[in-house]
Order: structure tokens, then C-alpha cells, then sequence
């Protein structure tokens, strides 16, 4: 923009009529654009029985592959049905619940206690779904050596302690920690799970060195490129290219790679549950959609590398 | 061009009136969004600066999910990445419009003008995904990094963004000297290089200087570029090596954690509150290039 500043010095004189007529004619596109689209949605709200046959669902990154194919199957069966599904992260979908603007919110992680306040201020409850599991896997690059780790070793290596890869079997070479950013369900999940829970110390945090990744595929893209990187992600997104480590929250072991019977048999320590919430009992379609979700949906799950419901 | 000379005189001034007047209110509307953005970054962002202890706010550890809110590995970090970004495009930028404007034949400046103005419209996310998967891994191979996700890539991409400002700004700069400066150069017997180097450059230096603020400005308010390719680490940039390790930048973190945050909550508050100091910073930037421009218009494109 600051390009175009400089730029336009110069030649304003010569093109000012046209270019400005331009402008004006933009400007006015978008304005009329942006009133027909204020009128639009308010007209969506304003029949709320003839909205009734669509169901918009916003959130968690992680879930947002599952809940498109949900999507996508559902209004297969019932084509009088739409049903828009968008990410954005787990606090995006709560939030748009919160303000009314979603009927469904995923979340990888549990709505916390002062988005709860927030909802019951404007007037709703939120109830929770399962639809689920997710297992964290623990990922490194493919000529790594390393093999297991241990919660305790894993929390020494996040918080800082441990810095070469040297200290825990592997090669001499300098650790490069990567993790989702702050916001991520995952994020928390692994922090409060794995970090924690490793260093025996409520209060730990993640070294302030570790490079907060924008996307699962920042993770993925680092870890298959960098031989020196530890990262960790849904094993959904994990791809051939990068290494799954074996953990266990036992120094003695045993250590378990994730996988769908790991986590349904319980042996697999980093696994959580994936949710969806409403605004209010769910009605109508609504409930419908979500038994089928609970129900039929999820022989969709292991296809996308979650865990089915049992 | 027919129905232009079917129009009487006065359908004329009725419709430059108008055009007039559509200009005037365009232009005074541009001054009030900019008022209502700023009025806005207040009311969100100054509460951040009420609630929070000045002792966290100045602290070296952001980690605003247990209420940590220390910006200044967030302002450092992205004072190191847009420094070094000039620090690298400003020689390279002044040596180019320097070629194209006085070295370059004619049929290579037609050539070069308009591709350097399409590399102002590569958009950044374009650019950092170039960064991210090929760029990163050669710094780390060729540097030896333990990561190639480092402030340094931030910088080299940054530097390649700001370019197109910096060289078109310069190239005009220069355009504006004079020829009776170059003749007179030549006159007494200097070579092109000299006149390049000790009268025409020199002559033209306010506009360099604007370039660079320019450029500067570009720079520090990129986000999606830098989110991806400097590994958004909030560590304090303190020691010698910093420059090639991971860094966090006050626009990346605002991107990276907005879409998340608990309306009207503290940390919603706080990245209000990064805003506004980014608001401020571009603000004082543009504002010390504008004078620049100033200073040159009142004595006639010298100094």
C-alpha cells in the first residue's frame, strides 16, 4: 500500500479524473455490495422456519475434515438439507455460538468456564457432544534415531531441560521444539497432558524458544524437512513422511504408537475426546444431525484417522 | 468521444460539479475512517495498558494463555526483522533504481519498470510459502541453524517485499534531479559514474530517505509472509546469534491468536493494545517520510 503511495505522487497529475472515477466506482460497488449482503443475513435470521433445513457449523481446525465428510455424506442421504461447515479454531466456533451466529460449534477442547458465563449471559446453555477421539501423535524427522520417549522426557525436552538429542538416544544435534500456536485445542491438550503431567509441575511452561507453527502443516512441512525437529499433531494429519514415536507416561514402559485400536483398547496415553456444542437442547434437524453423527456418522472417523466412539 | 461534443457548456460544469463533489466526499471519508479505526484501536487496546501490571506488560515472557504478557520479545522481534530487512534492501534498492533510471538503455527500462511493479503484487502468502519450503531449509543447510524457521528468513523475504517500494520511490527521486545537474557534471569532465555517485545520488537523497521509510513501513506491518517463515518463537532477541534463530513478531501475533481469543477478555484486550503500538510505529514512520517529501517539494526536488 505504501508502494502505491509513492507511486501515485507522481502521476496524480496526469490520470487523476480516471483513476479517481475508479475509485469512486469501486467504493460504491462495495458499499451497495456490503448493504444487499447486511440485508441478506438478515433476512436468514428473520425466518427462522424456512432456515430450519440448514445448519451452520464453525470451528476446531481439527475437526473441520470430519465434520465437512459428516457434512458431505449427510446431505448426500438428505438432499433438502445444507449444512456449511468452516474452521478457524475451537474459540472461533464457541464464540460464534456465543453470539448466535452458528448452530453448531467443534471444539477439540472443553469450553471454559467464562465462555460458559458468556453464553448463559446472552440467554443460552451450551450442551456438549462427544463425537470423537483424537490421538496426539509425537512426530519426528525420519532419519532420527529415536525411537521411545517417555512423559517425562518429552516435558524435559518442551520446557528446555533437555536441549540436545544426544540426552535421549539420538544423534548430537540441537533440538528444534515446534508446536501449534496457543489457541489450538492441541495445543492445551498436550501442555496440560503431556507437559505437565511429565514435569510434575502444574505450573510448567513451554520454553520460550519453541516456534509456534500457524497450521498443522507448518508442523508437518518443518518435521519432514528438518532432522533436528520435534513436533506433535492430531494423527489425523500425519503424514508418511514424518516419524510417530512411541511413548508412554511409564519410565518402565510400555511404549504404544497411536493408532485407532491403541486408543480404543486405552493404551495409548495421549488421546482426547473431540466435541461439538449447541446453544440450548438441540431440536429438530439439529438433533437429528447429531444422532446420526453419534451414530451411523461414525464409521466416517477412522477413514479421516480419528477414533470412533465405542 | 462523439457525446462529448453534443454536451453544451453548462452539462459540462454540472458534471464536473458533480465529479467534484464525489471526489471531495471521498477524500474527507478517507480522513474519517482513519479517525474511527484509531478512535477504535483506543477504546480496545488502552484497557489492555489499565488491566495489566506495567511490570508484566514489560516483561521478556508472552504466554498470554497463563496471563504473561510480556511485549517486548514480541516489539524486539519485530524490530530485528524489519531492521535487518532494510539493512538488506536498501542497498539493493538504490542500486537498482540507480540502473534502471540512469544505466539501463531504454527498451530494458520498459522491461524492468512494469516486472518490478508486478513484484509488489505477488501477494505475501504466496511469498512466505516460498519462504517456508524453500528458502528456510537452504539457511539452514548452507548456515548451519538448527532451524531454517529463523528472523533472518523473516528479513530476506521482507527485504524481497519492500523492494518494489523502495525502487519505485528511489527511481522517482532520481528522476526528479535536473538534467542541468547531469549536464553540468559532464561539463567538467566527469564520468558517468561520478555523476551517478557524487551528484546525481546525493541530490536525490530526501527521496531515498522517504523510499526507505516507505519500505520500512511495508515491512513492519506485514504479517502473513513473516508468520510463516520466522517460527513465531516469543524468545528475547538479546544474544549475538538471534538474528539466525527463531523470533515473534508483534503482527504475527495478533494474526495468530485474534481468531481465538475470548471477546472483551484481557488477552483480547492486549492485542488490541499490539495494535496500537503498531498503529503508532507505521504512523510515526509515514509520518517522518511525508516530512521528508516536505522538505524536498520546498526546495524544488534538491537539496
Amino acid at each position: 500500500m505504501n508502494g502505491l503511495v509513492g507511486k501515485t505522487r507522481c502521476r496524480l497529475h496526469r490520470v487523476t479524473p480516471s483513476r479517481l472515477l475508479l475509485v469512486a466506482g469501486l467504493f460504491v460497488l462495495l458499499v451497495s455490495w456490503s448493504l444487499v449482503g447486511c440485508a441478506g443475513t438478515g433476512q436468514q435470521t428473520g425466518t427462522e422456519e424456512g432456515a430450519a433445513q440448514a445448519i451452520e457449523n464453525k470451528g476446531s481446525d481439527t475437526l473441520v475434515n470430519l465434520a465437512l465428510a459428516w457434512a458431505e455424506t449427510y446431505m448426500d442421504q438428505h438432499p433438502d438439507v445444507r449444512i456449511s461447515v468452516t474452521g478457524g479454531g475451537s474459540g472461533t466456533g464457541i464464540a460464534a455460538l456465543i453470539n448466535g451466529t452458528v448452530d453448531l460449534a467443534n471444539a477439540s477442547r472443553q469450553m471454559k468456564l467464562e465462555e460458559v458465563e458468556a453464553a448463559e449471559a446472552n440467554g443460552t446453555t451450551p450442551i456438549e457432544f462427544v463425537v470423537a477421539r483424537d490421538a496426539i501423535a509425537v512426530v519426528v524427522h525420519p532419519s532420527n534415531p529415536v525411537e521411545t520417549l517417555t512423559f517425562q522426557q518429552i516435558a524435559d525436552i518442551y520446557t528446555g531441560r533437555i536441549t540436545n538429542w544426544e540426552e535421549v538416544g539420538g544423534d548430537d544435534r540441537p533440538i528444534v521444539l515446534l508446536s501449534r500456536e496457543s489457541n489450538s485445542g492441541t495445543y492445551v491438550y498436550f501442555l496440560e497432558n503431556v507437559v505437565r503431567e511429565g514435569q510434575g509441575d502444574d505450573q510448567a511452561l513451554f520454553s520460550p524458544g519453541t516456534l509456534l507453527m500457524p497450521s498443522s502443516e507448518g508442523i508437518s512441512a518443518e518435521v519432514t524437512e528438518n532432522p533436528n525437529a520435534i513436533g506433535y499433531d492430531g494423527l489425523g494429519y500425519v503424514t508418511p513422511e514424518q516419524k510417530v514415536v512411541a511413548v508412554s507416561d511409564d519410565p518402565e514402559g510400555p511404549f504404544v504408537l497411536p493408532s485407532v485400536a491403541t486408543v480404543n483398547d486405552g493404551s495409548y496415553p495421549i488421546a482426547r475426546p473431540l466435541f461439538m456444542y449447541t446453544a440450548g437442547e438441540p431440536k429438530g434437524l439439529i438433533a437429528t444431525y447429531l444422532d446420526w453423527i453419534r451414530g451411523d456418522g461414525q464409521r466416517l472417523v477412522p477413514e479421516l484417522g480419528f477414533v470412533p466412539l465405542e | 468521444m462523439a457525446d462529448e461534443k453534443v454536451l453544451t457548456n453548462g452539462q459540462t460544469r454540472r458534471a464536473e460539479f458533480v465529479i467534484e463533489a464525489i471526489v471531495r466526499v471521498l477524500g474527507f471519508s478517507a480522513i474519517g475512517f482513519v479517525t474511527l479505526i484509531f478512535l477504535f484501536l483506543l477504546r480496545e487496546g488502552v484497557p489492555a495498558f489499565l488491566e495489566i501490571a506495567p511490570g508484566n506488560l514489560l516483561g521478556s515472557r508472552w504466554y498470554p494463555t497463563f496471563g504473561l504478557f510480556g511485549m517486548l520479545p514480541l516489539i524486539l522481534g519485530s524490530l530485528l526483522v524489519t531492521v535487518t530487512a532494510i539493512i538488506i534492501a536498501l542497498p539493493l534498492g538504490v542500486a537498482t533504481a540507480v540502473f534502471v533510471r540512469e544505466v539501463a538503455p531504454n527498451w530494458a527500462r520498459g522491461v524492468l519498470k512494469p516486472m518490478i511493479e508486478v513484484l509488489a503484487g505477488i501477494p505475501s502468502v504466496v511469498l512466505g510459502f516460498f519462504g517456508m519450503t524453500l528458502v528456510a531449509p537452504l539457511i539452514r543447510q548452507r548456515l548451519g541453524t538448527p532451524t531454517g524457521l529463523t528472523a533472518f528468513t523473516g528479513a530476506v523475504i521482507l527485504a524481497y517485499m519492500s523492494l518494489p517500494t523502495i525502487i519505485s520511490v528511489a527511481e522517482d527521486a532520481l528522476d526528479a534531479v535536473p538534467k542541468s545537474y547531469r549536464d553540468g557534471a559532464r561539463a567538467m569532465g566527469a564520468t558517468e559514474w561520478q555523476t551517478i555517485w557524487r551528484v546525481v545520488v546525493p541530490a536525490a537523497r530526501s527521496g531515498v530517505v522517504t523510499a526507505v521509510m516507505l519500505g520500512l513501513g511495508r515491512a513492519i506491518g506485514e504479517t502473513m509472509a513473516v508468520m510463516l517463515v520466522t517460527g513465531n518463537a516469543a524468545r528475547m532477541p538479546l544474544t549475538l546469534d538471534s538474528l539466525f534463530r527463531p523470533a515473534r513478531t508483534m503482527t504475527a501475533t495478533v494474526a495468530a491468536e485474534m481468531g481465538e481469543v475470548a471477546q472483551g477478555s484481557v488477552h483480547y484486550h492486549v492485542l488490541f493494545g499490539i495494535g496500537l503500538i503498531l498503529f503508532i510505529l507505521t504512523f510515526a514512520i509515514n509520518l517522518t517520510a511525508a516530512v521528508a517529501i516536505f522538505q524536498k517539494r520546498r526546495r524544488g526536488g534538491l537539496r
